[in-house]
């Protein structure tokens, strides 16, 4: 059961060669055994999994089709809303916090016959690249115990990688559905911005979020896509005009993949410098794969490279700066023992309830809005962004995707960048642009380092081009093995996996 | 010396739109504290703001009347500040592209009919209210009611120089407002706030340091704080001493205005435009639908009753005064095909009986129907003044039908010579003493004497004819 994909559970399931129940029951037992490893989950809710199995059971014997994943155990980042279940974002503040509505996405998924078992490690407010930043701990990566898992959905990632749960949702502001991904050898989608809609997901920051899936192949990633997708009333900003239908056909009924139409560009300067060669090396090779399907593969520079992380981290901590604000000790979520006025409510319920990274940010986004330093910072930032959206654009003019690496290395030790906030913010590189124009982008793993640590890269397309991307992920994933791997049975064969001869 | 004050107003006007800017929360007034509340207007983690197309639409109407640039591609904002009654603690605004720019008002002053003066609005904006602090013994407690309830705020150009140009302003964009059905304009329930922006300067000098002074609750309050403010700032110029930019709260029970902060100590609202509202396109087609449906406003109003159906000035200002009694009178008017006498009707009886029963001009309530029939009635002289005024009186306090009244309390006017005839004569029998008199001169003694033989006919007596008939006899 552990090893099919979800699309396949939920099949079993509709066959009765298994009830919800048990796959439900089997999921969380292991989580219960397993996860004092990891560390992925914040909190289980197998009561209300159990009861909602049932209700799932009853439909699915009443003959309705529900969806592609009916029955399916999923896990749920912990600042995606869930109704009666704590939403923590892994914060001190909002520890004890509990949604009275759910996310506009855990509805549908919901409604799709999916069963929440519980709440998702991340980086305290999806602040930072490794989930070492959270108030309860980091999460570490089911492939080496000794590293992250990569961020901020790292418990997301993690999870499907540990075989904790087949299917999560994850958030991505910057890269943060994608690089754990990657750490994680794991598939997940960041779909374009406006195509899922974002009511529910306690925000970042605003003009970047979206929630995505992440899972063990791009067809499950697909599947549930397709039904979180879609306009809601809920959210001005969810612009698609009708959900995705992406389908789950071709790796049910193989068809030989052709990507002889496809064009795809390979930014050269992406892969110069700063990049580890084995991650280079995979990535070149994934392009090679590529090419042996049909495709064509030319190479390409990136404009305004340097130009994008200062970008991104100036306005997502703008933003960040005032959605944040909302947590003043007052209403709910943390308020400090020793406030006596007002003002000190605020100060010290906040200066004790954020974590290091979050109050890093704060103080940055109310910097580059602050008088005086507006036109310096935040509108240069969005000037940028505009020259970015551009580029992409006429990119897209020429190209249908880009392949790219998703971060420069492989999952690093834990501790080993938590301390150094301008290299952890440098690992965003590759990510951060995609989110800048609003970009859906696929992260599907691609090999494996000498050490047997996972390697993924990214596909980015236009904006509301997932088909052409999950169908180029999924031509990927049937002449490829990488994504079917898992931590154990892969450190033996890494240096067969990792080095391609290049 | 010679100072001129210089005044701007920042105008507070809550929509009347049945539910909030950003939510399907009621906007209605009062409430038991958060009820009238839901995740998004409370600010909880995740919610997301989805904006109510009337509140652009009630904006678009204000603007339209005020002869405003409409601005197109039009955005919200982010105002971030820390205060308990706000519980995102930021205010969806507009501070980059308010909606409306560029406008006039103008205004009539001295009260004077033709003595008049444009006052140029800035900009107008959308903006959500915040909650409000209810202050215990226990502690202070927060209501978020409010919160989310939209408001327009209207920022005219510093135009005015006195007080009364300030009030008539205020009269004037009150009366538009309700016109326009917008805003009850209710100062007491603080759906009308003003906040006037003031500073003194020599005759034709630079313009000196402002302060904004806030909590004005009425006009009259208006009134006192301005001058109470426009002598501090002239007094502390003439001692030599500075104004300081500050915010000054009135205090109308001491009459007093004391500083609540100054620029030095100011926030810094860290502006920038709202992630979780996209731009909006306002169309051509929208704008022309919503110029095609706005109301006559008052001031054109008072032209047409003036120049078209021959009312005088005062008849048409105490017409317009209030929407509700505009249309009443329009209805009466069509219906009965008698402006003057309708005029007159809802100038004197009307407006006589709706102060005594101390009705509010939105509250009245008038049956058209029925105020028409008894217009005919005395017009083509079926009734008597005297019975109109009874029978008005009868239906505006107890809904009578005015034809039944009349005919139960007989009041159908007697024109029947011989009626007449016999009533003056007996009369005249039972006042010989009267008669004396007049013959010696004393007309007075006319009045006594038709009042008589009116009672006589029950009061229902044509007067002209009793006119007619006792003078003859009396000349006999």
């Amino acid at each position: 059961m552990f090893d099919m994909n979800a699309i396949e559970l939920s099949n079993s399931i509709k066959s009765k060669k298994l009830s919800v129940a048990e796959a439900v029951g089997a999921y969380i037992n292991t989580i219960k055994n397993t996860d004092g490893e990891y560390n992925a989950f914040i909190s289980l809710a197998e009561d209300d999994a159990l009861d909602r199995a049932k209700t799932v059971q009853a439909k699915i014997d009443a003959g309705e089709a529900l969806s592609p994943l009916a029955g399916v155990p999923i896990g749920v980042k912990d600042n995606i809303s869930t109704m009666g279940i704590k939403t923590t974002c892994a914060s001190k503040m909002l520890a004890g916090y509990t949604p009275v509505f759910n996310a506009t996405a855990v509805d549908r998924l919901e409604q799709a016959g999916m069963v929440v078992v519980g709440k998702l490690n991340m980086d305290e407010f999806a602040m930072g690249g490794s989930t070492e930043t959270g108030a309860f701990g980091p999460v570490r990566n089911p492939w080496d115990t000794s590293r992250v898992a990569g961020g901020s959905s790292g418990g997301s990632a993690a999870a499907v990688a540990a075989r904790e749960v087949p299917l999560t949702l994850g958030s991505d502001t910057g890269g943060s559905i994608r690089q754990p991904c990657a750490f994680c050898g794991v598939t997940g989608i960041k779909p374009t911005y406006g195509a899922v809609s974002r009511y529910g997901l306690v925000a970042f920051a605003s003009s970047l979020d979206q929630i995505g899936p992440i899972g063990k192949d791009i067809d499950d990633c697909a599947a549930m896509l397709s039904i979180i997708s879609g306009q809601d009333g809920r959210d001005n900003t969810c612009v698609i005009e009708k959900p995705f239908d992406l389908g789950t056909a071709p790796a049910h009924t193989p068809a030989p993949p052709n990507l002889h139409n496809t064009k795809i560009g390979l930014p050269h300067n992406y892969l110069e410098s700063g990049i580890d060669d084995e991650v280079k090396n995979s990535i070149l090779s994934a392009a090679k794969d590529f090419e042996s399907a049909g495709a064509s593969v030319e190479e390409f520079d990136m404009p305004l490279m340097d130009y994008i992380i200062p970008a991104y981290y100036v306005i997502a901590c703008a933003e960040a700066s005032s959605n944040l604000s909302r947590y003043d000790g007052l209403k709910y979520g943390y308020r400090s023992e020793g406030a006596e006025t007002l003002s000190e409510v605020y100060r010290l319920s906040r200066s004790e309830g954020f974590g290091i990274e979050v109050k890093r940010r704060i103080m940055l986004g109310s910097f580059v809005l602050s008088s005086g330093y507006y036109d310096a910072y935040y509108k240069k930032a969005l000037q940028t962004r505009a020259l970015v959206k551009d580029a992409y654009s006429k990119l897209f003019g020429r190209f249908d995707m880009l392949l790219s690496p998703v971060a420069p290395t492989t999952a690093y030790r834990l501790g080993e960048n938590v301390g150094d906030p301008v290299k952890m913010y440098m690992g965003d590189i590759y990510t951060a642009s995609v989110n800048l124009a609003g970009l859906p982008a696929v992260s599907l793993p691609c090999g494996f380092d000498g050490q047997g640590l996972p390697i993924g890269f990214q596909l980015v397309g236009d904006a509301f081009s997932e088909e052409k991307l999950v169908w180029a992920a999924q031509a990927y994933q049937q002449i490829t093995d990488h994504h079917t791997k898992k931590p154990g049975d892969v450190a033996a064969s890494a240096q067969k996996q990792g080095g391609p001869s290049t | 010396m010679n100072w001129e004050i210089v005044m701007g107003l920042e105008v507070h006007a809550e929509l009347s739109t049945k539910s909030k800017i950003f939510c399907g929360c009621t906007t209605e007034f009062g409430g038991e504290p958060n009820t009238h509340v839901c995740p998004v207007c409370s600010g909880m983690p995740g919610t997301l703001p989805r904006l109510n197309r009337s509140v652009v639409e009630y904006a678009l109407r204000v603007g339209l009347a005020l002869d405003c640039e409409i601005t197109r591609h039009c955005k919200f904002d982010r105002k971030n500040y820390f205060y308990p009654d706000l519980p995102k603690a930021y205010q969806v605004s507009q501070l980059y592209a308010p909606i409306c720019r560029d406008g006039k008002l103008e205004i009539e002053t001295d009260g004077t009919v033709g003595k008049k003066k444009t006052i140029a609005i800035r900009e107008i904006h959308m903006e959500e209210d915040a909650g409000k602090l209810v202050h215990g013994k226990g502690g202070t407690l927060m209501d978020f009611n409010r919160c989310g309830v939209p408001l327009l705020e209207i920022v005219s150009q510093p135009d005015f120089s006195s007080a009364d140009e300030v009030i008539a302003y205020l009269e004037k964009l009150r009366e538009t407002l309700l016109y326009l059905d917008v805003c009850d304009c209710k100062m007491q329930e603080g759906s009308l706030r003003a906040d006037v922006n003031l500073s003194v300067r020599q005759a034709g000098g630079e313009l000196g340091v402002r302060t904004e002074m806030k909590n004005l609750n009425s006009f009259k309050a208006i009134g006192r704080a301005i001058e109470y403010e426009a002598a501090r700032q002239i007094k502390l110029l003439e001692k030599g001493g500075r104004v300081v930019q500050e915010t000054r709260r009135w205090d109308d029970d001491e009459g007093v205005s004391l500083g609540m902060r100054s620029k030095e100590d100011a926030q810094d609202y860290r502006y920038f435009p709202e992630p979780d509202l996209l731009p909006m396109e306002i169309s051509g087609e929208w704008l022309v639908e919503i110029r095609g449906n706005l109301p006559e406003p008052a001031h054109m109003k008072r032209e047409r009753y003036t120049r078209d159906l021959g009312l005088t000035g005062s008849e048409a200002s105490l017409l317009t005064s209030h929407k509700n009694i505009s249309a009443i009178f329009e209805a009466i008017a069509e219906r009965s095909g008698e402006p003057t006498e309708t005029a007159r009707l809802m100038t004197g009886e009307i407006m006589r009986l709706v102060n005594d029963t101390n009705t509010l001009p939105e509250d009245l309530h008038i049956d058209e129907r029925k105020f028409a029939t008894l217009i005919a009635l005395v017009t083509t002289e079926k009734i008597n003044r005297n019975a109109y005024k009874e029978t008005i009186e009868a239906v505006f306090l107890h809904d009578a039908d005015p034809e039944a009244y009349i005919a139960e309390k007989g009041l159908m006017m007697v024109s029947d010579d011989s009626a007449i005839t016999r009533a003056v004569a007996e009369v005249l029998d039972a006042n010989p003493a009267a008669i004396a008199e007049y013959r010696e001169g004393k007309e007075k003694v006319f009045g006594f004497l038709m009042g008589q033989v009116m009672r006589k006919l029950g009061g229902a007596g044509n007067p002209d004819i009793i006119k007619k008939s006792l003078k003859e006899m009396l000349d006999e």
